[in-house]
C-alpha cells in the first residue's frame, strides 16, 4: 500500500495529465428549480417524507447514511415526522449491541445504517460532496448564481440514464449522461411507478429523483433553514449596526471635514 | 511613542499615581489608543481592523471547534459531522470558522497590495513589512493545517502534495518530508501534529501582531500621500494628525460591520461556496481526486510552483548548470517560496525616493498590471495543469518576479514623479475645500 500511495503522490505532485480533469469528462448536469434554494429557501417537507421513502426503498438496498442521526428525521426543518413513526422507522434497522453482545432493533439516538457494499458510496454528504455546475471557464462563479448544485448533480444522474449498456473486464456499465465519463457501475436504480407515495403524488423518474436529491440535501444539511435564519439575524443587527455607526462617524468627522461650513 | 509629539498620559489620582509608579499600563493603553494618526487616511486603511478581528474571530471559535474536534484518521471526519449536526450551533461556528479563513485571507491581501502601492514597505516602516511578512507565511501554515484537519480529500491530497514540496530538496528532501510528516506518508501522526500547530500558531501570529504595531506605532502610520506629519511641535503634529480614538476607531469599526454583513450572509446562505465538494469525502489513501486543488487563497502561489515546468528553458538552463540537483520539481518549490521572499525584500528592491503610488505616473500601471496579474494567477491555479493554462500561468509568474526584481529597481531612476503635497494638512484640506486659515 506504501508503494502505491507513494505512486500516486508522485502523480499527484507532477500533476501532469492525471490530474487534468478529461476535456468533455464532465456531464450534463440539470438546474432544478428546488425549494431549498436561495436565501429564503426552505425545504419542503412533504418532498423530504417522499425522498426518505425513495432513499429507504430504492438506494438503502445498497447505500447507507452512516452520519445522520435517526431522531433528526423529527428535526424542525427536516422531514418532521411525529415520535413515534421516528421510533417505528428506526426499528426496521438491527445493530449489533456491544454491550449485550447481540443484535437488537435501532432507537432514534441511533444512526441510519451504513452502506451494504463496499462499491456503494455513503450518501450522508453526497449532495454536499458534488457540483453541479463549474463554468465559466472552471471559475465556479456561476455557482453564485446557481447554486453548487450537488442536489442537481444526483437528480441528473438518476434521471440521466440512457438505457446503453456495455461489459468491460467482466462488469456492466450503463451509460449516464452525467456521469463524468459517461458510464457508471451503477445499474438504473428508478422505474417509473416503483414507489407508491401515500399523498398520490408524481412517481415517475424524475419526480422520484427530485424528490431524493431533495432529501439527500436535507441529510447533508439538516441545519440549513437553522443557518439561514441565524444569517438573516446576523445580516439583519449588523446592517442596523453599520446605519448607526455610518451616523456616528459622519457626525464626529463633520466639524473636521466641514469646518468651513461654520467658519 | 510615535516620535509625534503628542499628549502623554498624566496619572491624577492618588490611586492612578501609585500604580503609574509601579506599572504603567494605563499610559501604555492610553498611548497606544490615542496615537496621533494622518486625518487624510482613506478607506484602504481600514483592513488592519477587519484583520486583528478576523485573529480574534478565528482563536475563539477554533477553541471552541477544538472542544468536540477529535485529531485522529479513524474520528476527525465523523468528528466534523458531530460538530455540523450533533453539537448546539456547531453548524454556525464550523461555517464561521470555515469563511473566517477566507476573510482574513481577503483582508491580508488587501491590506499587503495597500502597502504595495502607498509604499508603506519604505524606510522607515521596514520593520513593520518584514513582521507582516512572517505573519502572511504563518498565517498561509495554519491556514493550510487546518484545512487538513477535516479529514476529508482535499485535507489528505492538499497536505501530501505540499509536505511533497519539502521532498523535492535535493540531498535531505526526504528526511525532512518523513520529519515533517512523522511517517512514510501522511497520516494520523501527521493529523495529530497539523492539530498541535494549528492552535500553536495563530497565537505566535497574535504575538507577531503586537510586534507589527509596536513597529508601526513606532514609526507612525504611512498615509495616501506619503507624506511625513510634521514633528516640530505638538500644534504642527496636530494640523496634520487626529487620535486614533475615536476618529479612527469609530471609523473603522463602520467599515468592519459592513464587511461583517456580507461576510454573515456568505456564512448563513452560501456557507459552501468557497469550499471544494470533494472536502465531504473522507480522505482515503488509495483514490486519488481528479483534480487537486487548494484553497482560493493559495491559487496564485499554487500557480507559479506549477508553471515552472521542465521544459521551460530557465529550468533547463539551471537543471544543466547545477548537474540536475535543481529539477523542475524543486524549480517551481524555490519559485513558489521566491515569489514571497521578492515580496519581503521589496523596501530594497523599490529604489524610488517617492513613497506613495499616488505621485508617481508610471509605477501606477505597473501596479495595477500587479494586480490583475495576481487575480489572473489565482484563476490559473484553479485551472488543470495543462495547455493554454501552463503557458499562461509562465506568463502571470514572469510578470510577477519582473515586476519585483526588474520594474521596480528600474522605475525608480527612469520615472519622473509629480510633486507630492507639503504637508498632510495640505491633501486633507484640499479633498475638504477648508478655506485657509
Amino acid at each position: 500500500m506504501l508503494k502505491k500511495l507513494s505512486i500516486a503522490a508522485v502523480a499527484a505532485l507532477s500533476l501532469s495529465a492525471g490530474g487534468a480533469m478529461a476535456a468533455g469528462g464532465a456531464g450534463h448536469i440539470e438546474d432544478i428549480d428546488f425549494s431549498f434554494e436561495g436565501p429564503f429557501g426552505t425545504y419542503d417537507q412533504m418532498q423530504l417524507q417522499r425522498g426518505l421513502q425513495v432513499y429507504t426503498e430504492v438506494c438503502a438496498a445498497c447505500h447507507g447514511l452512516e452520519y445522520v442521526p435517526l431522531r433528526t428525521l423529527g428535526d424542525d426543518g427536516g422531514p418532521h415526522l411525529p415520535d413515534d413513526q421516528v421510533r417505528a422507522y428506526a426499528a426496521q434497522f438491527d445493530i449489533f449491541d456491544a454491550e449485550l453482545d447481540d443484535y437488537r432493533s435501532r432507537i432514534p439516538t441511533d444512526h441510519f445504517p451504513q452502506s451494504g457494499i463496499a462499491e456503494a458510496p455513503d450518501l450522508s454528504l453526497m449532495a454536499k460532496a458534488r457540483a453541479g455546475f463549474h463554468g465559466p471557464y472552471g471559475s465556479g462563479i456561476n455557482q453564485f448564481f446557481k447554486g453548487i448544485g450537488g442536489a442537481e448533480y444526483i437528480y441528473s444522474l438518476l434521471s440521466g440514464y440512457t438505457g446503453e449498456e456495455k461489459e468491460e473486464a467482466g462488469a456492466i456499465f450503463y451509460e449516464n449522461t452525467a456521469f463524468e465519463g459517461g458510464w457508471i457501475a451503477m445499474a438504473p436504480p428508478l422505474f417509473d411507478e416503483q414507489v407508491e407515495f401515500r399523498d398520490g403524488d408524481a412517481n415517475d423518474i424524475e419526480a422520484m429523483a427530485e424528490d431524493v436529491s431533495a432529501f439527500l440535501m436535507w441529510a447533508a444539511e439538516p441545519k440549513m433553514m437553522a443557518r439561514q435564519k441565524a444569517g438573516f439575524v446576523g445580516v439583519l443587527f449588523l446592517s442596523i449596526l453599520t446605519v448607526l455607526l455610518y451616523l456616528t462617524n459622519k457626525k464626529l468627522w463633520a466639524p473636521i471635514k466641514g469646518r468651513k461650513f461654520n467658519g | 511613542m510615535s516620535g509625534i509629539p503628542h499628549d502623554h498620559y498624566e496619572p491624577k489620582t492618588g490611586v492612578e499615581k501609585w500604580l503609574h509608579s509601579r506599572l504603567p499600563i494605563v499610559g501604555l493603553v492610553y498611548d497606544t489608543i490615542m496615537i496621533p494618526t494622518p486625518k487624510n487616511l482613506n478607506w484602504w486603511w481600514i483592513w488592519g481592523i477587519v484583520l486583528a478581528f478576523a485573529l480574534v474571530l478565528q482563536i475563539v471559535t477554533g477553541i471552541v471547534l477544538a472542544m468536540h474536534y477529535t485529531p485522529h484518521v479513524d474520528m476527525a471526519f465523523a468528528s466534523i459531522e458531530h460538530i455540523m449536526r450533533n453539537v448546539n450551533g456547531g453548524h454556525m461556528l464550523r461555517y464561521i470558522h470555515m469563511n473566517g479563513a477566507s476573510l482574513f485571507f481577503l483582508a491580508v491581501y488587501i491590506h499587503i497590495f495597500r502597502g504595495l502601492f502607498y509604499g508603506s514597505y519604505k524606510a522607515p516602516r521596514e520593520v513593520t513589512w518584514i513582521i507582516g511578512m512572517i505573519i502572511f507565511i504563518l498565517m498561509m501554515a495554519t491556514g493550510f493545517m487546518g484545512y487538513v484537519l477535516p479529514w476529508g480529500q482535499m485535507s489528505f491530497w492538499g497536505a501530501t502534495v505540499i509536505t511533497g514540496l519539502f521532498g523535492a530538496i535535493p540531498f535531505v528532501g526526504d528526511a525532512l518530508q518523513t520529519w515533517l510528516l512523522g511517517g512514510p506518508a501522511v497520516d494520523n501522526a501527521t493529523l495529530n501534529r497539523f492539530f498541535s500547530l494549528h492552535y500553536l500558531l495563530p497565537f505566535v501570529i497574535a504575538a507577531l501582531v503586537i510586534v507589527h504595531i509596536w513597529a508601526f506605532h513606532t514609526t507612525g502610520n504611512n498615509n495616501p500621500t506619503g507624506v511625513d506629519v510634521r514633528k516640530g511641535s505638538k500644534e504642527e503634529a496636530e494640523k496634520d494628525t487626529l487620535p486614533f480614538w475615536p476618529y479612527f476607531v469609530i471609523k473603522d469599526l463602520f467599515a468592519l460591520s459592513l464587511i461583517l454583513v456580507i461576510f454573515f450572509a456568505v456564512v448563513g446562505f452560501m456557507p459552501n461556496y468557497l469550499g471544494h465538494p470533494d472536502n465531504y469525502i473522507e480522505a482515503n489513501p488509495l483514490v486519488t481526486p481528479a483534480h487537486i486543488v487548494p484553497e482560493w487563497f493559495f491559487l496564485p502561489f499554487y500557480a507559479i510552483l506549477r508553471a515552472f515546468t521542465d521544459d521551460v528553458w530557465v529550468v533547463m538552463a539551471v537543471s544543466w548548470i547545477t548537474g540536475g540537483i535543481i529539477d523542475a520539481k524543486f524549480f517551481g518549490v524555490i519559485a513558489m517560496f521566491a515569489a514571497i521572499i521578492v515580496m519581503a525584500l521589496v523596501p530594497w528592491l523599490d529604489t524610488s525616493r517617492v513613497r506613495s503610488g499616488r505621485f508617481r505616473p508610471m509605477f501606477k500601471w505597473w501596479f495595477y498590471l500587479l494586480v490583475v496579474d495576481f487575480v489572473f494567477l489565482m484563476w490559473l491555479g484553479a485551472m488543470p495543469a495543462e495547455e493554454p493554462y501552463a503557458t499562461l500561468a509562465l506568463i502571470g509568474s514572469a510578470y510577477w518576479f519582473a515586476y519585483f526584481l526588474v520594474i521596480l529597481p528600474l522605475l525608480g531612476v527612469i520615472e519622473k514623479p509629480t510633486t507630492p503635497p507639503a504637508t498632510i494638512e495640505e491633501d486633507f484640506n484640499a479633498h475638504y475645500s477648508k478655506p485657509a486659515e
